[in-house]
């Protein structure tokens, strides 16, 4: 028991070293910033659209107001799953992850440390577009009720998002198939889930298929934060939808939260370093 | 092996001291329908080091994956430290150190900071007699790699990241270590002051030390015992000196007398014919060498033994295993 405490403690420390790394990074710090800085942009050029087509013109809401939610959201699940899925599978191309499982309580302190890290990374993104958002954009309604929403939607959404994250990346055996594959799947969610586009203007029966996934609901979560009670209406039902958005995204992180550790330690358990060596050569042939 | 003060052994061994430290038995490993271990049976006692030599694909890294607890076998026993590796708990884990070949893993670590950091997961394992983890300044300096402290890894030079290797696989003061080709890539200088930190872990810390390496020279220099593997199974268990008269029981002894050259296989050491030699000749005799069979004699032979008589067609370098 203490020491599956130490191993969260060493854990907690290894995520605050790789925190620490990539901010002093600068290439690292760039990728990972680079699609923030895209949104950041790409919202700039939608703040001069009011919405005119829709219940919401007159509010002074723009289309970069209702966007931002969205785009957050995006950012959680690009952190969550995208980053923590490609370098885990890059941790065990190289080693790291064989490193670990030579040490007592390694693993365990790896995927603590993966956590902490990718979450710290990931909150890091998001800020960097809340930031100069509130700034630039207006229509946003500040409340302590909505910061609160934001603080649990992100908290719920990183533990919804993570356990998939560390599934996928235990799962393809490298980085970059994975990353392609990913990012076509993330694309195409973020068409149907209502982050650019109001959920309301697409068919019904696109609404099913996106109320499946977490996008839709962490970013249903970062709007009822962020937006005027008016903005209500361009919702499913009229609604904010609290307890239907903890539920999904509880759903998704328990489930997660099961399956996870079992394919983590399959994984684990297959690591050595033969296969290390094997994996080793494919990569020097790739960019031979 | 060297004696070793009692009060070194007793408080860490919490099994019985004469039980050995690693105990194989019979094991076997298939991949599909290839077997590549084919009842690897040996044993080694606390602060024994092991040298298991093999042509390539022999088996040799599966052998020490299984004992590490990397890799399931597929029959046979396997005790390492009293205790199965396919079911070896964190504690045991604590107690072991593996030396992996490194690629470019934790490439943005300080040195230190890694090894600072791994030693930290040593911590709650530590026992009166075996504090755990080694010192960061110390060990550094054991590895030789006090001036690259504070450089990040990935700009270590080759020999440099294999000192970390074997840094990183010392720092929780295992009392058993496993080394898969550990001075691949070494330069001379490199490899002998690795010499003497085995000697230093098996001498002082009663450390046993189980190490593969094509290197027969190294081999013999650091091994108490030399296991020979092919085919799947051990086919030398000794020391090089009895491996020597295992293969053969001659001596080659060549010696110039009158400006001509002569050859002769003498019975065992040589020493008795050398000396007639002399007794008969006296300062005559010049350019005097005495060879006895040397570990490549025997590897070579043994290996060859195998290949050409037992071997059917589906070895060496089969399979899964590449090294």
């Amino acid at each position: 028991m203490t020491t599956t405490l130490s191993a969260l403690r060493l854990g907690l420390l290894r995520g605050w070293i790789e925190f620490r790394h990539t901010l002093l990074t600068p290439f690292d710090l760039f990728s990972y910033l680079l699609n923030s800085a895209i949104f950041v942009v790409v919202l700039l050029f939608m703040d001069r659209n009011e919405m005119e087509d829709t219940q919401l013109y007159g509010l002074g809401l723009t289309q970069a107001t209702l966007a931002l939610p969205g785009v957050l959201a995006t950012m959680l699940v690009l952190g969550g799953v995208m980053s923590l899925a490609q370098t885990m599978s890059t941790d065990r191309e190289d080693g790291t992850l064989l490193r670990a499982r030579a040490l007592p309580r390694g693993v365990q302190s790896y995927l603590f440390g993966k956590v902490v890290s990718t979450s710290l990374i990931t909150v890091l993104s998001m800020l960097v577009i809340l930031a100069p958002a509130v700034l630039l954009f207006d229509g946003f309604q500040f409340t302590a009720q909505g910061a609160l929403t934001l603080l649990w939607v992100t908290a719920l959404g990183l533990l919804a998002t993570l356990p998939v994250g560390a599934v996928l990346g235990s799962l393809f055996p490298n980085p970059r198939s994975l990353v392609l594959v990913l990012m076509l799947l993330l694309m195409g969610l973020m068409l149907v889930s209502g982050i650019f586009v109001p959920l309301t203007m697409l068919p019904e029966w696109l609404h099913w298929v996106a109320q499946v996934f977490p996008l839709y609901w962490l970013g249903l979560g970062m709007r009822a934060g962020l937006l005027p009670d008016a903005a209500v209406a361009e919702e499913i039902g009229g609604s904010w939808r609290t307890l239907e958005t903890a539920g999904v995204l509880g759903v998704w992180a328990v489930v997660g939260l099961v399956v996870a550790p079992i394919v983590l330690r399959r994984m684990a358990r297959r690591e050595s370093g033969s296969i290390l060596e094997r994996r080793r050569h494919q990569a020097m042939q790739r960019t031979v | 092996m060297a004696a070793t003060p009692s009060s070194v052994t007793a408080p860490r061994a919490t099994d019985s001291a004469d039980q050995p430290v690693l105990d194989v038995r019979d094991l076997r490993m298939s991949y599909g329908s290839t077997d590549v271990l084919k009842g690897v049976t040996f044993q080694a006692r606390r602060g024994e080091v092991l040298a298991l030599l093999g042509p390539n694909g022999a088996g040799k890294t599966t052998t020490i994956e299984i004992l590490e607890g990397f890799r399931m076998r597929s029959a046979g026993q396997v005790s390492v430290l009293g205790t199965d590796p396919a079911h070896g708990d964190e504690r045991w884990r604590s107690r072991l150190g593996v030396v992996l070949q490194s690629w470019r893993d934790h490439g943005k670590w300080r040195v230190a900071e890694l090894l600072e950091h791994f030693g930290r997961h040593y911590a709650p394992y530590s026992i009166p007699a075996v504090p755990r983890p080694r010192d960061t300044a110390e060990l550094l300096d054991i590895v030789g790699l006090t001036d690259h402290a504070d450089k990040p890894v990935r700009t270590l030079s080759g020999g440099q990241r294999r000192r970390l290797d074997v840094a990183i696989g010392i720092v929780g003061r295992p009392e058993v270590l496993f080394l898969d080709e550990p001075t691949a890539g070494f330069d001379p200088e490199a490899r002998r002051d690795f010499h003497d930190l085995v000697h230093r872990l098996s001498d002082l810390e009663d450390t046993t030390v189980l190490l593969t390496t094509h290197d027969l020279d190294e081999a013999e220099k650091l091994a108490d015992r030399i296991l020979i593997l092919a085919g799947g199974r051990i086919v030398a268990d000794g020391s090089a000196d009895q491996l020597a008269r295992q293969v053969s029981r001659s001596t080659e002894i060549r010696w110039t007398r009158g400006g001509q050259r002569f050859a002769h296989a003498a019975e065992g050491d040589g020493t008795a014919f050398v000396r007639e030699l002399f007794a008969q000749y006296g300062e005559e005799i010049s350019e005097l060498e005495v060879r006895r069979a040397t570990l490549e004699d025997v590897y070579m032979a043994m290996v060859h033994r195998h290949e050409t008589g037992a071997a059917t067609g589906e070895e060496p370098g089969f399979g899964e295993e590449t090294r």
